[in-house]
């Protein structure tokens, strides 16, 4: 299905990254949107008040965090394609219905563009550090997906991305931008509205009385209905059979459980997206993504420039983990040198994946700027001593 | 031109952050070639210090941090004693030369001067100092054309103040010329 002209704004634009998301909600049918203003995502949310009601849709500011990313789920089953966005402390005041989208399946996006932490931490500055918050902040067992933009025109491509993943999986998708990129302008180019696929909403052909709300089809995702529709159904936290009522026992729990990661899981391939370069001919291969992916590029030219052999890896998606591709490499090269602004998170996957094969170097940072590309570059020499 | 790396300091309120997007747009819409543009500033509306940071590339650019500025404009003694130093060894330094008292400039770096601020006073209104110094810019670097500029203005400057600010700019770029001419002879 193309997207509806309305919500794409065609043409060569000088945009940030947080005017891309927006842009990329629109053109995804994004039609409501509610959020609490937080540095530095507040922009997404001011373009998304001034934009969405000129195309029927509706922005609400809400009271904070914890009601924005309700009010979304809400939305959802009304029958709106929806998103939230936030940074940092507000990401944590989401967990919550996170986890409870992942239950329900409620089709929806959730845009982090992450600054340094933790707590309120710095506002104005960026971090990479809320990756494994991504995937776990939730409790309990669910699967995610998690893209990572790295410039202005994949904000707005990646936007559209989630939301298409969303409808496919029915499942939270997470953008997780970063204050650099956020605030980062270059060209974007917005492609007519018949040019840009957008997944719709999978709604069920069963008539009322036939349709149970949450009974997989093949893919092992259950089509959905709206509000107001006609249909008598349950939607719950707790863990509920295919009718959606509750039924609290270990049976139902494996059986539902299992399928929301398996969903998940068994697509994997066809969810996880990444760019090579130089990968064919390394012994050391740097692994990055968002902003730090940049700066791992201009260390990777240095690191050349010194004769050694380096490539990149560079996430776009970094749940589903590529593990088949690290997996791969690691059999191929001597080290991985994983460079992102924290101390230590995606690390531990790459280390993991490698089991042991390729030496898995950290390239750590706090936040609150890029690494320089020397910082980088000191890591791979470190590698490849 | 492969790539050219710009950066524009001064202090909030003189339309800095502006001024570097202008630069971004002209070059990336209306000069087809490759942008980044990036900012940092601080926590305060007015008077804290701000830069503006623009590469300009023929191809695709991938570290988007200016490290070592082909082109430095600065607006404020603080910008300019932060920042002089990363200036290219053949690089252009501009100035707001009312506000800028250079040191020393090394020998294969030019040094113009603009007096920004008293130029948009005497058309009326002192806010518009950034486009005398884009125009100015515009004229002395040759890195944008003053077609791309113009256009790129009247996009970015609130409706209704259009004419104000491309007088500005014309009044920068003529002032730009005329020291170039100068400079020839």
């Amino acid at each position: 299905m193309h997207a509806d002209s309305r919500g794409v704004l065609t043409g060569a634009h000088f945009l940030s990254g947080n005017e891309a998301c927006c842009e990329g909600a629109l053109a995804a049918g994004c039609r409501f949107a509610a959020g609490y203003p937080i540095t530095p995502s507040t922009d997404i949310v001011e373009r998304m008040a001034e934009r969405l009601p000129l195309m029927g849709g509706t922005f609400i500011q809400m009271e904070d965090e914890i009601a924005s990313s309700i009010a979304i789920l809400g939305a959802v089953w009304a029958g709106q394609k929806a998103m939230t966005v936030t940074s940092g402390p507000g990401f944590s005041l989401m967990m919550e219905h996170i986890g409870l989208a992942a239950m329900t399946e409620t089709p929806c996006v959730f845009i982090n563009v992450q600054r340094g932490g933790p707590s309120t931490g710095l506002p104005t500055l960026p971090g990479q550090a809320d990756l494994m918050q991504a995937r776990w902040g939730s409790h309990g067992d669910y699967e995610i997906i998690a893209l990572v933009p790295n410039s202005p025109q994949e904000c707005f491509e990646m936007t559209i991305e989630a939301f298409n993943l969303a409808e496919k999986y029915r499942t939270p998708v997470m953008v997780m931008s970063d204050e650099c990129v956020g605030h980062m302008t270059e060209k974007v180019i917005i492609p007519p509205a018949e040019e840009i696929e957008v997944t719709p909403r999978r709604y069920t052909s069963l008539p009322p009385g036939q349709y149970q709300a949450f009974q997989p089809e093949a893919d092992l995702v259950p089509p959905m209905i709206k509000a107001g529709d006609g249909y008598r159904i349950h939607v719950t936290g707790l863990t509920h059979d295919e009718r959606g009522y509750p039924v609290i026992n270990a049976e139902c729990q494996d059986r539902l459980v299992r399928r929301l990661v398996d969903k998940i899981r068994r697509n994997a391939q066809d969810i996880i997206a990444f760019e090579e370069f130089n990968t064919d001919d390394s012994d050391i291969v740097i692994v990055s993504f968002g902003i730090t992916s940049r700066v791992a590029f201009r260390a990777m030219e240095l690191a050349r420039a010194e004769k050694l052999r380096v490539g990149l890896l560079r996430l776009k998606t970094v749940w589903p983990f590529p593990e088949q591709r690290i997996r791969e490499l690691a059999g191929e090269v001597r080290s991985f040198v994983v460079a992102e602004m924290n101390l230590g998170q995606m690390v531990y996957e790459v280390e993991r994946c490698a089991g042991g094969r390729a030496k898995t170097l950290l390239a750590p940072h706090a936040g609150g700027t890029v690494h320089s590309p020397q910082q980088i570059l000191d890591v791979i020499r470190e590698a490849a001593r | 031109m492969s790539t050219i790396e710009i950066k524009i300091g001064g202090f909030g309120g003189q339309g800095v952050i502006l001024a570097g997007e202008i630069v971004g747009r002209a070059a990336a819409i209306y000069d087809g070639k490759q942008a980044a543009f990036t900012r940092s500033f601080g926590p305060e509306a007015r008077g804290g210090a701000c830069n503006a940071q623009i590469i300009v590339s023929d191809e695709q650019i991938y570290y988007p941090y200016v490290t070592r500025p082909d082109i430095l404009a600065v607006m404020s003694q603080a910008a300019y004693d932060r920042f002089a130093g990363e200036l290219s060894p053949s690089g252009l330094l501009l100035i707001e030369s009312d506000l800028v008292r250079v040191r020393s400039v090394a020998e294969g770096q030019r040094l113009y001067g603009v007096a920004a601020t008293r130029l948009a006073e005497e058309l009326g209104r002192k806010i518009v100092l950034n486009m005398v110094m884009l125009g100015f810019f515009a004229a002395v670097s040759g890195v944008v054309t003053a077609d791309s500029m113009q256009k790129a203005i009247a996009e970015s400057v609130p409706k209704g103040t259009e004419e104000l600010n491309l007088k500005a700019f014309q009044k920068g770029y003529e002032e730009g010329l005329a020291q170039l001419t100068k400079s020839a002879i």
